[in-house]
């Protein structure tokens, strides 16, 4: 079977970093193909048609946004490339633009054709400031070729791209924290409404869009938006590239058609390769660190019996109770030495960090919710912490200015749903639990 | 523009917030703010103390919005329907903001000047539960002197951004800020400078809690033992009208004079606040008309022996406002959920007797 | 508190730099420089000393407080003063599930160095840090702006004694 390559069909290619390569391939032919031929809603269009889902992590419509996207007269829109990747779990932004910086180029041209933006950022993780260089590097590239700068391809539109490095905030992924940041400003997110699309950068209207999401709309200019949505499964239409990392054979990014069977993904050798030898896998954390954690049993299969997918449906059947979600697409493995608690603390540890400190619930609640995990994983809990936990990420829950709330919660109030007798392991047991290396050896059902 | 808010309906301006339109139906429906200032542009939003329940997005779209919403920043729509006191989930979930605030809060209320007139201390005496959850330790900070009059102790700040816009507003050059993230995140000036200029002390008074203080007032006395009066004097830097503390005859605080929700009316400069101490200074208007379920009117009731937290039950138990004539008779106290009644009244065994102790002993020390 | 110190300045390479920056950004919207002339400051100074701060306030025409207040946000600005190598290393989970513990302890007693400290030779500032971005190829480090990737023992012990030399 061929498999559909949308965002890797030219990665492998020694040289593909370098404008001439990449050009040979194929190149730019979307830009010319948009600018020459179709007017900007006719991208928009392409893109609708596509029903490709914005893959930072929410997941929504990217043609749908696109289409909210306030047009006063004489006020500039503005096109943000969200590459602030730092969600635990996920580097797939950062292999694309290290690996094949003119595709996310392309795409960034493309789209703020259709958008009519004249000035667009592409906002990096400060962290990757070699990154930024690669990316400054290929936008001179582009520029000498005449595709950005001032009447490109003598359409007489104007388009400048700059890159923006973050300064190492993970909070600034977050979109409204995120045009904060590039406004100079510290990255506290902003109360919504009013949404980006009114009032983003600078107070005008702005489309902020991940780096994946992004670079799909060169293939889906070329090829339209229709054989885009052809690949897929129902509303989670085309490809997606994985992050995948911990216990498998073979970690790394992958671009998989969406609705391809977990299981496949894990233990094909076209994919994962599998569990690490002589191990066997315990939980997943399958969208990104902010995802709820499930055993590996409840991956693999639905509630109902059903083989589960890699596709935003399939991963969200059955809710909370039995499902988790999609996300950015960090698919993070753990076999049956990962300790659940020392996991979660260390996850809870990260959301603590990584708090803007704005709103009370999630500045005090991700304290608070770190220390009392820290407490059980070094054997100083006592029965009651569990319940509070579960109480404390509730009031957390949905009382927030930003989803981050949401995310330190999540995984905190999933890990003591689905693995509760390995906290109360570590209550019970603190000589145990606290040796290096120790691990609950409960009934939990390896796969 | 028609919203009902705890079953009562008011026609307000588009444009109006919830908090603003609750706020106009009166104090009973009215959500605790601890972050928004109406005076100060782009405040709330942050403390989530005033989340509300909206049932009814509005007439057009009467679809419930799923989530508890910040109503000091939410427009009401036509036909909107909001839950504040009657709502369950509302009043569960402040508890919980309570508790968050209080989390790293210092036990300090018995020393702190704000004791008495501090929005912490109403807000977790009314929607706050008894005891705490918190066995980890408190986050501190050492005090600091941001300048010769004010005095910040950050471990009892809050982080409501108001002194931060103040500056920002008021003062045009603002050399104070919020430094680091998260729940290390502090107000301070980062290399010591004193915040200088001639409207830096209102930083003070838009402070919710006692983390911002009158160096020239500290420790002097307690709120409710002082005598608010409303005076102006000819100022050619601000409006000249404050109000004035008084211990006997003795002017021992100058404040900008606050509305009902505590909110500044007039922003006053700093030879007002700090230098001007004298009743020869100023021209007595009369007694500062003071909320009767307010502390600091304690002492007109000749209970000012009474622990504030005790006087404040007895004044909220019979609560009538004095300052706005208006039809009650629509506003139904009996939709109230039971355990605001309770609330009003002491929980058996609690000993006033106490809480007066340990004042009386903390003046002693002094 | 820090004294006062001699002023502090972009040599004219890095102004050129700065001013080059300065024209990403629309008429008036100049602070939206602060980011990345934070990262010159630091790259020019080995650390972003508050004179610094002070002086990119003054090259945006804003107030210090408002550099001072994004420099104590993000984390990659060390307020203090580091050794010649900042080696920034990544405790978040994936990288702990992929031999974390073991090869940063090995690092940190190779240096010589916990957590925040400078080792006694000046060489080496050890930093923990959140998730960097290479999770499928942790355990992971950064040194400046070079990623190194798929640690081991044997590869830390390389990267060390080549950067002693
Ligand atoms: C705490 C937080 C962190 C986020 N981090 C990222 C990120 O690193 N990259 C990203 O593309 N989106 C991130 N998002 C999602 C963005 O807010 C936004 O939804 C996304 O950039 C929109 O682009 P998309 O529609 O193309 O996914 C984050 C959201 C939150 C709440
Ligand atoms: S939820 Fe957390 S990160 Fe988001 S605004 Fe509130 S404090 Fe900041
Ligand atoms: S700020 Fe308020 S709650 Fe805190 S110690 Fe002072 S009076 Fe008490
Ligand atoms: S010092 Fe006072 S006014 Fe300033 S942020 Fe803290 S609580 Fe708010
Ligand atoms: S008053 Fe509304 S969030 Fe603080
Ligand atoms: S967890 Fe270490 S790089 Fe992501």
């Amino acid at each position: 079977m061929s498999l559909p390559k949308i965002l890797t069909a030219h990665t492998h290619l020694p040289g593909i970093e370098t404008f001439d390569v990449y050009r040979k391939n194929g190149g730019y032919a979307a830009v010319e193909k948009a600018i020459k031929t179709m007017t900007p809603d006719e991208v928009v269009e392409e893109v609708k048609k596509s029903g490709v889902r914005g893959r930072g992590g929410a997941g929504f419509p990217m043609g749908m946004k696109w289409s909210f996207l306030a047009k006063p007269e004489g006020v500039p829109r503005y096109l943000v490339c969200n590459a602030d990747e730092s969600e635990p779990g996920t580097f797939k932004d950062h292999w694309l633009m290290k690996t094949i910086p003119h595709l996310l180029i392309e795409g960034m041209i493309v789209s703020s054709y259709a958008l009519g933006a004249n000035a667009s950022y592409i906002y990096v993780r400060g962290e990757l400031m070699y990154v930024v260089r690669i990316l400054e590097k290929a936008i001179a590239e582009a520029k000498a070729a005449g595709f950005l700068g001032k009447n490109i391809l003598g359409s007489g539109y104007d388009l400048e791209l700059y890159v923006q490095p973050g300064g190492g905030a993970y909070i600034c992924g977050e979109e409204t924290a995120l045009l904060e940041s590039l406004e100079g400003k510290r990255g506290n997110p902003r109360n919504k409404p009013p949404f980006p699309a009114v009032k983003g950068l600078y107070q005008c209207p702005t489309v902020v869009n991940n780096v994946e999401s992004i670079s799909t709309t060169s293939w889906i200019v070329n090829n339209g938006g229709d054989a885009y949505a052809a690949i897929g499964i129902g509303r989670s239409t085309g490809t997606k590239l994985i992050s995948a990392s911990g216990h498998l054979k073979k970690p790394g990014v992958y671009e998989i058609p969406l609705g391809l069977p977990v299981q496949e993904f894990i233990y094909s050798d076209e994919w994962c390769g599998g569990i690490r030898d002589g191990h066997h896998l315990k939980a997943v954390v399958a969208g990104g660190s902010s995802v709820p954690i499930l055993p590996a049993a409840m991956l693999l299969k639905t509630a109902a019996g059903e083989d589960r997918l890699m596709s935003y449906e399939s991963l969200a059947d059955g809710g909370f109770a039995t499902g988790t979600m999609m996300g950015s697409g960090g698919f993070i493995a753990m076999d049956e030495t990962t300790c659940i608690v020392r996991n979660t603390w260390n996850f809870s540890r990260f959301y603590h960090h990584e708090s803007c400190g704005q709103c009370s619930p999630c500045r005090e609640g991700t304290g608070w919710m770190e220390k009392v995990l820290h407490r059980i994983e070094h054997g100083h809990g006592s029965m009651h912490d569990i319940d509070l936990l579960v109480d404390v990420a509730k009031k957390i829950e949905g009382n927030t200015i930003c989803p981050l709330g949401d995310a330190a919660a999540w995984p905190i109030a999933s890990a003591i749903r689905h693995f509760r007798d390995e906290f109360e392991w570590h209550i019970t047991n603190p000589q145990e639990a606290t040796r290096p290396g120790a691990v609950f050896k409960g009934h939990m059902e390896l796969v | 523009m028609k919203v009902t808010i705890d079953n009562i309906t008011i026609e307000v301006e588009p444009g109006t917030t919830i908090l603003q339109a609750a706020r106009k139906i009166g104090p009973e429906v009215a959500p605790p703010a601890m972050c928004y200032y109406e005076p100060l542009k782009a405040s709330g939003g942050k403390c989530r103390a005033c989340l509300v329940k909206v049932t009814a997005g509005s007439e057009k779209d009467p679809r419930p919005m799923p989530k508890l919403v910040p109503s000091c920043i939410t427009q009401v729509q036509d036909g909107m329907i909001v839950e504040n006191t009657v709502n369950e989930q509302v009043l569960e979930t402040r508890k919980g903001i309570v508790e968050f605030l209080l989390l790293n809060h210092p036990l300090d209320c018995p020393i702190c000047d704000q004791a008495g007139e501090c929005h912490l201390q109403d807000f977790s005496f009314q929607h706050g539960v008894q005891q705490t959850r918190y066995e980890e330790e408190r986050r501190t900070f050492e005090k600091q002197d941001l300048g010769p009059n004010i005095q910040l102790h950050m471990t009892r700040c809050i982080l409501c951004y108001r002194c931060v816009f103040t500056a920002d507003q008021i003062t045009g050059k603002r050399v104070h800020g919020v430094l680091n993230r998260g729940d290390h995140a502090e107000i301070s000036t980062y290399i010591e400078k004193a915040i200088d200029n001639d409207f830096s002390g209102n930083v003070i008074d838009v402070c919710p809690v006692g983390a911002l203080t009158d160096k020239t007032y500290r420790f002097k006395n307690r709120v409710w033992f002082t005598k608010p009066v409303d005076a102006h004097c000819d100022c050619e830097k601000c409006s000249g009208k404050v109000t004035l503390w008084y211990r006997g005859d003795e002017v021992i605080r100058v404040t900008a004079r606050k509305n009902q929700w505590g909110e500044v009316l007039d922003f006053i400069c700093n030879t007002c606040r700090f230098e001007r101490k004298n009743t020869a200074d100023w021209t007595i208007e009369g007694p500062t008309k003071v909320a009767r379920h307010s502390v600091i009117s304690a002492n007109k009731y000749g209970a000012n022996k009474i622990v504030p937290e005790f006087a404040r039950r007895l004044a909220a138990s019979q609560y009538k406002d004095v300052h706005e004539a208006r039809d009650t008779s629509q506003l139904n106290i009996k939709q109230l959920p039971e355990e605001r009644f309770k609330a009003l009244i002491p929980p058996a065994g609690e000993s006033a007797v106490a809480g007066i102790r340990s004042i009386q002993n903390w003046a002693e020390d002094k | 508190m820090l004294e006062t110190k001699p002023r502090i300045e972009f040599t004219p390479e890095r102004l050129e730099r700065a001013k080059e920056i300065l024209t990403h950004y629309p008429e008036g919207r100049q602070k939206s420089a602060l980011l990345p002339l934070l990262h010159l400051l630091q790259e020019q100074e080995g650390w972003t000393p508050a004179e610094g701060m002070d002086y990119v306030a003054e090259l945006l025409g804003i107030q210090p407080i408002e550099v001072y207040e994004v420099a104590t946000f993000y984390t990659m600005y060390h307020l203090e003063p580091v050794g010649k190598h900042v080696i920034e290393y990544c405790r978040t989970g994936p990288c702990m599930l992929m031999g974390g513990e073991e090869v940063y302890a090995h690092l940190k007693q190779k240096i010589g160095a916990q957590d925040g400290e400078t080792s006694a030779d000046k060489l080496f500032t050890i930093k923990p840090v959140e998730c960097l971005a290479a999770c499928g190829w942790g355990p992971c480090f950064q040194i400046r702006e070079k990623y190194y990737t798929h640690l081991t023992i044997e590869k830390v012990d390389e990267i060390i004694d080549e950067l002693k030399q």
